[in-house]
């Protein structure tokens, strides 16, 4: 999956410092912000993608979770961001993944039928997994808030489930 | 809920003062009989506790402490109960029977209601 690669890569540049000359070592709270929303918006898109090509009844409703729950989820992490009063500001690592997640819809919005079907799901898998891996080991325990740090701990939860979901709509599709 | 037909229907052929009492007398016969209220969290994507006994009239009455919308839904239970973040909902279980309920939204939620006679 090569925009799961480039989510990957961009959320490592950050925790290494490479996208931030303020904080080297370790993303800010804000820039963990942006990455996590930035990363719920992508799914949000993904999701509204599945609702307007697929027929499959348990695609329809995967998706409209994924909706309703990423969506739930930037809405706290908005009230968060100005209750912080932190400017929501675009930077190279969200243009970069919304880069990537435009190229990948194009290739979805290619396919039809049971072969989209297939291909979202496998990609909502691919793509819980690495946010998940990248909510455990870079983003939470880097968040110095706590309010923060516990919308993404809250928010891994909920991906979790959402990982398990896909994959057992993948087996279920296969 | 069904027991308000049946009390409007008594008190028009008693006297007023009459009426007062019985009607009491039978608002604490009412809340007798529907039993208990057991709480359960929604909280974390998942159901705490998650499994609760209960009696045939009593009330299971779910929390959502998420942030996200949950629903306790049970096919074999007769209960889909849809719950929005920060709010309450219930369900009276009247059947006896071991029900298994999942949250319709996140199907790795799993929980379980018995409900003895």
């Amino acid at each position: 999956m090569p925009f799961i690669r480039s989510t990957l890569f961009a959320v490592a540049l950050l925790a290494s410092g490479a996208a931030s000359a303020q904080s080297p070592g370790k993303p800010t709270d804000p820039q963990i912000a942006h990455i996590a929303y930035t990363a719920d918006e992508i799914d949000i898109k993904a999701g509204q993608l599945a609702l307007s090509k697929s027929k499959n009844s348990q695609v329809i409703a995967f998706a409209q979770d994924m909706v309703r729950d990423h969506k739930a989820v930037n809405e706290q992490a908005l009230a968060l961001l100005a209750k912080l009063k932190v400017e929501h500001q675009d930077n190279e690592t969200s243009r970069m993944l919304a880069k990537q997640a435009e190229a990948e819809r194009q290739k979805l919005n290619a396919l039809n039928g049971a072969a989209f079907d297939k291909a979202y799901i496998q990609n909502e898998v691919a793509y819980h997994s690495q946010v998940n891996d990248a909510l455990r080991t870079t983003l939470i325990p880097s968040a110095s808030n706590a309010e923060l740090k516990a919308l993404l701990t809250t928010g891994l939860k909920l991906f979790e489930g959402h990982q398990q979901h896909a994959e057992q709509l993948a087996q279920a599709l296969k | 809920m069904i027991l308000g037909r049946p009390w409007g229907a008594c008190m028009r052929h008693v006297p007023a003062a009459a009426a007062a009492g019985l009607a009491a007398a039978m608002l604490i016969q009412a809340a007798a009989a529907e039993g208990r209220v057991h709480h359960v969290e929604m909280k974390g994507v998942a159901f705490a506790p998650a499994q609760v006994t209960v009696r045939a009239g009593d009330t299971v009455e779910w929390a959502n402490g998420d942030i996200v919308a949950h629903t306790a839904t049970s096919k074999e239970g007769g209960f889909d109960v849809a719950v929005l973040p920060g709010r309450k909902g219930s369900a009276v279980m009247m059947r006896p029977g071991t029900f298994s309920y999942t949250c319709r939204y996140h199907p790795t939620m799993k929980g379980q209601v018995v409900v003895e006679p």
